[in-house]
């Protein structure tokens, strides 16, 4: 297990690098560049060639792709990230500041859809051609096929905009500071029911449909026929055999889960106006960031590449027919 | 007298032999149709993608700023007819390259027959701007007043194409590679495998949106960039498919009979592993049309003032305290179109699974 453990983060280090590598050429060698965007925005009047490629001097990017890769890969090793074009902050900084947000966010979405998705899956499968089963079987696939930002269009314009029951824009309203403990507690609750409403239906379909089919599969297993002919109740062979076998499966799904729920939260944060990464993400890469872009890539790859790992170490601690050594 | 008896009689029998025989072992595709036509709720997915596809290429006829039929100088002409694909690089009206259509679409003596929806999705009419559903404007109008029934049919084409050609790449792709990965195993198969795991856990949204971004955005880039990022799963399934087949008895015959490897890839073994490659591929097109949709959304996709659902829904975000028809219409016809690309999908699997015994039902 410690062997494999080492080689996984040993296979770490390659992947993390053509990732970064990937990234970084693309952007790169992509046409334009910050500076000259930063001149369209700000002070229309032509910049003289010098001052220019002063400029370009002062960003680093006057050297080949290649040497600035380089670079930015030994930086990397005392974890920095640079500073950022746009106002000159520490990329790290920038990011730690913004991470709780999107943590909060996701991790909230991910535990919701579990305890949703586990029930519901169960049922359905024990129900296997009722009419709950088929009802829930075609909800489900109509959430799953629901465009996240569209739902979160169409609350805004019913919830927030129409009844204006829920606020739609950030993660605290403007007043915030002068609320009391509770009363800011709840804002904040308040503004995340929309957001993470949105980031949890499509995942919550998924899982349960996962769950379902997987306790299908387990039903049918000749343990479970044992189960039922030495007498056992139909509850205990439903909780003690039949669930913990199922749950197996939906350790190894979260891995694959993980990268499409944190993909998903930079539209949905987009939406929101809510402070997280993604939002740093996308405004960075309008405005050609680079050093902010390739961090966020880094440390998004590394957080998806480390809950892999963990994923599938717990996969193999929950099943012991699993090694990999 | 005796010869022709025997004559017919061999005929008759060899009618029998062959009858027979396409009696027993219908071919695994009819099968798989057999099984899929059964399913009705598969049928409705399939019905739903097939009228999508016939209404988008007849598009230009349902919904535009040129007549059906005209009559110009004493003859007729069919300008939106023309419109339609094959005949839309062969057929050109030079004459009425300066003719404003907005204009002449109210002039009865000329616009004999208009298409249902008589506004082009490009004609801008600032007197009708936000304008809310009605019997003229069947989805009302966005910000500029263009028609926005008109726009979303227009996006359709541009959803399908979107869908079926990034889908296209991620196949040849994933064919390939799985192909490679699940017939000769060992080191290629382990290089490939952690390459598709490396590709397969990464935000891949984030990677588009990057790519996307720094490109100049244009239709072709974002079928390129969503096919070379969704390959994975297709490649997948094509390497299990080929590992699995890679023993069986033909490919060892064909392999003593000292066929090639690319002819036993190609031949051999690839018809027998489409089925799930296939399935997998359905579901990526619903996949594809929801990135675009986001992409366009976010301002990175299809750019204006060409039509998509994903821009009108950007729109929508805009003017979302005022125009509610902006964000419904777009909305609901990605969800109808993803839901019948997955339930396709769905259908697909589970009439090419033979594992799969089917319940009997009608």
């Amino acid at each position: 297990m410690l062997t494999y453990t080492l080689r996984r983060l040993a296979y770490l280090i390659p992947t993390l690098l053509g990732i970064t590598f990937v990234t970084f050429i693309i952007i790169s060698l992509a046409p334009g560049d910050p500076v000259a965007l930063m001149q369209s925005g700000e002070m229309s009047a032509r910049i003289s060639p010098a001052a220019y490629n002063q400029m370009l001097k002062h960003y680093g990017l006057d050297k080949p792709v290649h040497v600035r890769y380089v670079i930015w890969l030994k930086r990397l090793i005392t974890l920095d990230f640079g500073t950022s074009f746009l106002d000159d902050r520490q990329v790290i900084e920038k990011i730690l500041e913004r991470l709780p947000a999107t943590l909060i966010l996701n991790v909230t979405a991910l535990l919701f859809a579990l305890l949703l998705s586990i029930p519901l899956g169960l049922y359905s499968a024990v129900r296997q051609y009722s009419l709950f089963d088929k009802v829930n079987g075609v909800i489900l696939y109509m959430l799953y096929s629901l465009p996240d930002f569209w739902v979160a269009l169409i609350l805004i314009m019913f919830l927030g905009v129409k009844l204006k029951l829920l606020p739609f824009f950030g993660i605290e309203s403007m007043n915030a500071k002068e609320m009391g403990f509770f009363a800011y507690f709840w804002d904040r609750i308040l503004h995340m029911v929309m957001p993470t409403f949105c980031l949890t239906y499509g995942s919550l379909a998924f899982l349960s449909r996962f769950v379902r089919g997987s306790t299908l599969e387990v039903i049918r297993k000749d343990y479970i026929r044992t189960a039922r002919a030495k007498g056992l109740e139909e509850k205990a062979v439903l909780y003690k055999h039949v669930f913990k076998n199922t749950l197996i499966p939906i350790l190894t799904l979260l891995g694959i889960l993980l990268p499409t729920i944190i993909s998903g939260s930079v539209i949905l944060e987009y939406i929101f106006s809510w402070p997280g990464i993604g939002a740093l993400f996308f405004g960075a890469v309008l405005s050609r960031d680079y050093p902010t872009v390739m961090g966020l890539s880094f440390i998004t790859a590394v957080m998806v590449l480390l809950s892999t790992l963990v994923a599938d170490l717990l996969y193999a601690w929950a099943d012991p027919r699993i090694t990999y050594d | 007298m005796r010869s022709d008896y025997e004559f017919k009689s061999n005929d008759e029998q060899r009618k029998g032999v062959k009858g027979a025989r396409e009696e027993k072992s219908p071919s695994f595709s009819r099968i798989v149709w057999r099984r899929f036509k059964s399913d009705r709720f598969a049928m409705a997915g399939f019905y739903t993608v097939l009228s999508l596809f016939i209404i988008s290429y007849f598009t230009p006829i349902i919904a535009n700023n040129k007549p059906i039929i005209m009559s110009w100088e004493e003859k007729l002409y069919f300008p939106a007819v023309t419109d339609i694909a094959p005949l839309k690089w062969f057929v050109d009206y030079p004459q009425f390259k300066s003719v404003d259509f907005s204009e002449i679409k109210y002039d009865k003596s000329v616009a004999l027959v208009m298409p249902p929806i008589p506004y082009s999705p490009y004609e801008i009419n600032l007197s009708e701007k936000l304008q809310p559903p009605s019997h003229k404007h069947w989805m009302g109008t966005d910000n500029l007043g263009r028609d926005v029934c008109s726009r979303m049919l227009h996006g359709a084409g541009i959803s399908l194409k979107i869908g079926f050609v990034a889908v296209g790449i991620a196949l040849i792709i994933g064919i390939l590679v799985g192909a490679l990965a699940g017939y000769y195993g060992g080191v290629v198969d382990l290089l490939i495998s952690r390459l598709i795991e490396v590709v397969m856990c990464f935000p891949f949204f984030f990677l588009i949106l990057s790519v996307i971004a720094f490109l100049p955005p244009s239709i072709f880039n974002i079928m390129i960039v969503i096919g070379l990022t969704r390959w994975t799963g297709i490649a997948r399934y094509a390497r299990g498919e080929f590992l699995r087949l890679k023993n069986q008895e033909f490919t060892e015959a064909a392999r003593a009979l000292g066929v090639s490897d690319r002819i036993i890839i190609l031949r051999h073994i690839l018809p027998n592993s489409l089925a799930p490659v296939l399935v997998s591929a359905t579901f990526g097109i619903a996949n594809a049309i929801l990135i675009e949709a986001a992409l366009s959304f976010l301002g990175l996709g299809i750019q204006p003032p060409l039509a998509s659902w994903g821009g009108i829904l950007s729109l929508a975000k805009q003017y979302i305290e005022v125009a509610w028809w902006l964000a419904t219409f777009p909305g609901l016809a990605i969800f109808i179109t993803v839901t019948a690309y997955n339930i396709l999908g769905e259908g697909l699997r589970d009439a090419s699974d033979p594992r799969l015994a089917l319940p009997e039902r009608r």
